[in-house]
């Protein structure tokens, strides 16, 4: 809520300056966004009156005026200005910069000659003074405007405009009546309120009203007002108030329901009368009807909506916004008036539903005073009969008692206020924040029992348990005038499983191998996605971002390949980056239909090493980042449970893809990306990809340790000849399962094919460690296992030995 | 030969050996099994048996001193050896080493962790809970029914009216609630989403909640720790303001604003007791038990830390970027 602050102090006007005011209510939990100058800069700017004002000889456009500036300016004298707005005219009351004067923007006014004729000045517009952003012609003053004064200070323009941004608890403050009470309670300051008096009616028009819905608005006062004059000028004062609080003069019937909305934080709203058939009923709205708002968009109300209606038809949203047929026009002669208590509960949620957010529906929604109808429609029509004329009619008043929210009482504890609190706050102190915040206090008890029995007034929707009063206590007591301190606790271990391997063990491990670690967005393009996923079934939002970044990724791998082609992009050639984070795979068994499963995921592109002056350029390629995954695994102290083996799936090259098994469940997969799919993307050279379920690499081993054997070990190298689609796998695992107790360790250190190697055939060199625990070993038992092995080797794998 | 002569010769043998080979041929030649004294030795048995002590104590006399001459001969040309080996393997050190650098965390994970750590201290677990949240844990049971003008202002991502991307870990909160007992002191880092894009926002984001219940759990406290916190957080004794608020799932409520470098105040997170409707809810007694809850911004936190101008830059990905935070 916009507000000017030269309007707050008309109603109380505490001795501190604008910025303390600003923070003052800022720290009362009322946060000042912006403080802005109500004008621009500007100097000797004066009021004038058009004397004389006639055709400039050489110009068509132009007006030779003489102005008169009062008799204190140089004894009387007129000044001569030439003018090119159409509306100067004579006997009207003008803004003149005078020479000498400076505009905004460092703009100096000086003696000039306009076609030959002399200007000594220039008759201002409100864009020119600040006032506006554009303006259609010069600014008109009022007729009764000083000859002389200062525009300055005739339009009170030493004046800011203050940005609240209200949480929504506090609708009571959506007006200046109040801010000014809040202002007031923080300075103990008493509030002076505008004078409201009851307008006597001069004719008996009146419109029957009928509340058929009464618990959503159980008081609805309706006036008649003939014979207005539409056509009538808002006054400067209103319009300027208006302008400080961020909202434009439209007509002057607007103005003035506008006008009583920033000042009693009531919603008005006037109807055309000659488009009301018969009496005004409060209804909820029928099945499917039907209406067309003042932003001429016809929306059909669902039964859920309140409307003001007549004998046959809805005529505005209740609360929310106005019917186009029955609005004020141009044409209207008569109006009917309404002013409304419309509960929070029957407004909330609904506007949003239509797409609309109004002022009205902003302060119904977080409630409006439900005392305040009979003042906020005397105050409307005392200012419509001043402005636009008319006679008034009676306030016709349909209420129902019973729903009109009740004034609520409320008691606070001594013991929850300093249990809540942490610290004393001492009774007389509170008594008085109570008080001052207008609340009924009733005082009981001493010390420890001591209870504050409080009315609350109806206009505090935010306030109905104990809690809410122990907040406006601290609130104006000043949090920083609470002191801090830290709390005491059970000393109490906390758990910590070693067999949960912390994922920071996970990442370290990445970033100490090269990797530098990514966040990604969760939603990803659907158009990328699912090249990389196609067929997987996936979450879409209906109302993302952007379609780029519409739907939940299903890995991240998306993510992580679009990070590197920016890269890329960016001279970039070298990358290596991993993340971890939800995938979203729909899934009807998984709680909200959505398995949320956390993964690590690294993608690998560009050169093995840095440029480097010793090390030969090569391709980063799938043995690098299977390093890397390896080294991952290791760190779960129980490598032996995963498997790598050879698989296709649709992003990966189906030569250079494999599947990780962990114990036979499948927990990720490794691999190049496939050409075609890195054509697709515009990716640059080799890509390598890899993606984990953290929750099953996330569990580790608790390392058992077992005895070092004294004795010697002993090395023998074999090289075994095998068909080419025999896996390195396929021969160490045969290996280890006849080798026996001896066989510690086994490396396999070279592969070759070619001279020497049969075509399709390919040559193993693998070391085997031989060593016990408990003795030197024989020649011949070495020779057992090596012979064992070799056998085993050839029936079952076909292998031979290489000579 | 005479004694003297071959001494003479070996001397000067061993002075023109120019290398360990060369001079270990000298010494084959005098001392080897058919070198010249080994002969002398021999023409010894053609003495008479009283002269042959005598005489042999000269050869060995003579035998000593070449071999003396041999040795201080070998240990100075070793010598040169290795000052030669030495010099040709002499290497420029001021060349780059081999090998990779190393990467590095992400600067909000960096961030995370050393929130993590600081409340880890104070016995705060790390909680963490999923990311597509139902209605009744991202508002209702934070005291956000539906229609609440406060479901407003988050600016929600919906998939339909019960299913939302969480807009606050504190879905996390009810949930560990549901499941455990005070005493209970946890947090909750994770992303967030609102749906709002622009230079000072992301549609996702890092937000760590705080929250602990137990019995006497007061606002100094929440005060306390919060202090201590930022002062620890910033290394430095950042001047700190509470400023009242609105959350409708604590109350009192408070924004919490650090002053920041050029004199103004930045909001670095919210704050307050949390609401006994919130504790009811889960089945906490709110007349035996209170607590109190924060949530702060990591990406706001770490920009402070760090220097860094521009929000996008945390999800842009940009190496040059990263590799900044080792």
């Amino acid at each position: 809520m916009k507000f000017s602050e030269s309007w707050l102090r008309e109603w109380v006007n505490p001795a501190i300056s604008s910025d303390e005011l600003a923070h003052q209510i800022t720290m009362a939990g009322l946060e000042v966004d912006a403080v802005e100058p109500v004008a621009g800069e500007f100097s000797g700017v004066l009021i004038g009156e058009v004397v004389e004002c006639g055709p400039h000889p050489d110009a068509d456009k132009l007006q030779v005026t003489k102005i008169n500036l009062g008799p204190d300016f140089n004894d009387g004298e007129l000044v001569d200005i030439v003018c090119g707005a159409k509306n100067c005219r004579l006997g009207l009351k003008v803004a003149v910069a005078t020479v000498g004067a400076v505009l905004p923007g460092n703009f100096k006014i000086k003696k000039a000659k306009l076609r030959g004729v002399p200007s000594h000045g220039m008759l201002c517009s409100e864009s020119e003074i600040g006032l506006a952003e554009s303006a259609d012609g010069i600014m008109e003053l009022a007729n009764d405007a000083p000859l002389g004064l200062c525009v300055r200070e005739y339009l009170d323009l030493n004046d800011v405009t203050i940005d609240v941004d209200l949480t929504a608890n506090r609708g009571d403050c959506l007006g200046l009546k109040g801010l000014a009470r809040e202002v007031g309670v923080l300075n103990s300051l008493s509030v002076t309120e505008p004078t409201i008096t009851a307008v006597t009616p001069t004719i008996d028009d009146t419109v029957a009203i009928t509340l058929a819905a009464e618990q959503a608005c159980p008081r609805y006062l309706g006036r008649v007002i003939k014979n207005i004059d539409v056509n009538a000028q808002t006054p400067l004062w209103m319009i300027e108030k208006l302008r400080r609080c961020g909202t434009r003069s439209i007509d002057p019937v607007v103005d003035v329901t506008n006008y009583v909305l920033l000042e009693q934080g009531h919603p008005m709203h006037a109807f055309d009368l000659a488009a009301i058939d018969g009496a005004i009923n409060v209804r909820y709205a029928s099945e499917g009807e039907k209406l067309v708002l003042l932003d001429e968009n016809e929306v059909t109300l669902s039964t859920q909506t309140l409307v003001i209606a007549d004998d046959s038809k809805s005529l505005a949203m209740a609360g929310i916004f106005g019917g186009l047929a029955s609005g004020v026009t141009t044409e209207s002669k008569d109006i009917f008036l309404e002013s409304a208590f419309f509960a929070p509960l029957a407004i909330l949620g609904k506007a949003r539903q239509y797409g609309l957010h109004t002022d009205a529906s902003h302060r119904y929604e977080r409630g409006i005073d439900p005392q305040l109808q009979r003042d906020a429609m005397e105050r409307a029509t005392t200012l419509l009969l001043e402005i636009v004329g008319g006679e008034a009619g009676p306030i016709v008043e349909a209420v129902s008692k019973d729903n009109i929210p009740a004034e609520r009482t409320v008691a606070l504890r001594r013991a929850k206020l300093d249990g809540r609190i942490g610290h004393h706050i001492k009774d007389a102190t509170v008594t008085e924040i109570l008080t001052r915040l207008g609340f009924n206090v009733a005082e009981s008890g001493e010390n420890e029992d001591k209870v504050w029995t409080v009315v609350v007034p109806a206009y505090r929707f935010d306030i109905s348990i104990e809690v809410d009063l122990i907040e406006e206590v601290a609130r104006i007591f000043g949090y920083n005038n609470i002191p801090n301190i830290s709390p005491k606790a059970t000393l109490a271990m906390r758990e910590q499983k070693e067999a949960v391997l912390p994922v920071s063990k996970l990442r370290n491990a990445l970033a100490n191998r090269g990797y530098q670690e990514a966040i990604t967005y969760s939603f990803v393009d659907p158009k990328i996605q699912v090249q990389i996923h196609p067929g997987q079934a996936t979450m879409t939002l209906p109302h993302p971002i952007s379609s780029e970044m519409s739907e939940m990724r299903v890995s991240l791998w998306t993510g992580l390949l679009q990070s590197v082609i920016y890269n890329q992009n960016r001279q970039q050639g070298r990358v290596r980056l991993f993340e971890t984070g939800l995938r979203f795979i729909p899934d009807e068994s998984a709680e909200n239909g959505v398995r949320q499963e956390n993964m690590i995921a690294g993608v690998l592109s560009g050169q093995r090493s840095e440029e480097h002056w010793d090390i030969e350029k090569a391709a980063t390629d799938f043995y690098d980042i299977k390093a890397d995954v390896e080294a991952l695994l290791s760190l779960t102290s129980n490598v032996n449970a995963y498997q790598f083996s050879k698989a296709e799936i649709d992003a990966l090259h189906p030569g250079q893809t494999a599947a990780i098994h962990k114990n036979g469940v499948l927990v990720g997969h490794i691999g190049a990306l496939h050409p075609e799919l890195e054509r697709k993307l515009g990716l640059n050279g080799r890509t390598l990809v890899f993606e984990l379920l953290l929750s099953e690499v996330c569990v580790r081993n608790i390392p058992l340790s077992l005895d070092i054997s004294r004795f010697p070990a002993n090395r023998r190298d074999i090289a075994v000849v095998v068909e080419d689609q025999v896996s390195a796998n396929n021969v160490l695992q045969l290996i280890e399962k006849v080798g026996g107790n001896y066989l510690v360790d086994l490396n396999l250190f070279d592969v070759y094919r070619g001279n020497g190697i049969e075509s399709g055939f390919k040559s193993l060199a693998i070391a085997l460690t031989l060593q016990d625990i408990d003795k030197t070993l024989e020649e011949k038992d070495i020779t057992d296992v090596v012979d064992r092995v070799v056998d085993t080797l050839k029936t079952e794998l076909n292998a031979s030995l290489r000579d | 030969m005479n004694l003297d002569d071959i001494i003479l010769q070996a001397e000067q043998a061993i002075a023109a050996a120019t290398d360990p080979a060369e001079l270990d041929q000298v010494r084959v030649n005098f001392l080897g099994k058919k070198g010249l004294f080994t002969e002398q030795m021999k023409g010894l048995s053609k003495l008479p048996k009283e002269e042959k002590p005598k005489a042999g104590q000269v050869i060995n006399i003579a035998k000593q001193k070449v071999q003396k001459l041999l040795t201080e001969r070998g240990e100075l040309l070793r010598a040169e050896v290795i000052k030669q080996q030495l010099a040709a393997e002499s290497i420029d050190v001021t060349l780059p080493g081999r090998g990779d650098e190393l990467g590095g965390l992400h600067p909000v994970t960096r961030t995370i962790e050393r929130i993590e750590s600081f409340f880890g201290d104070l016995g705060f677990s790390v909680k963490q809970g999923p990311e597509v949240e139902d209605d009744f844990h991202n508002f209702d049971a934070l005291n956000i029914p539906e229609h609440h003008p406060a479901r407003q202002d988050h600016d929600t991502f919906y998939f339909n009216p019960k299913l939302v991307l969480r807009t606050q870990t504190s879905g996390v909160q009810i949930r560990t609630m549901e499941k455990e007992q005070p005493p209970l002191r946890i947090i909750s880092p994770g992303k967030v989403y609102r749906n709002d894009y622009d230079q000072t926002h992301t549609p996702m984001f890092h937000q760590v909640e705080g929250l602990m219940v137990d019995k006497d759990v007061s606002f100094t406290h929440l005060k306390g720790v919060l202090h201590d916190f930022l002062h620890h957080f910033f290394e430095e004794e950042v001047e700190i303001r509470f400023r009242p608020s609105y959350f409708p799932f604590t109350e009192p409520s408070a924004e919490v604003d650090i002053m920041g470098k050029n004199g103004k105040w930045l909001e670095v997170l919210g704050c307050g007791m949390v609401h006994p409707n919130v504790l009811r809810s889960v089945g906490i007694d709110p007349e035996i038990y209170t607590g109190f809850a924060f949530g702060m911004g990591v990406e706001r936190l770490t920009m402070l830390r760090y220097g860094v101008n521009d929000l996008r830059s945390f999800f842009e990905n940009d190496l040059r970027f990263l590799k900044q935070f080792k």
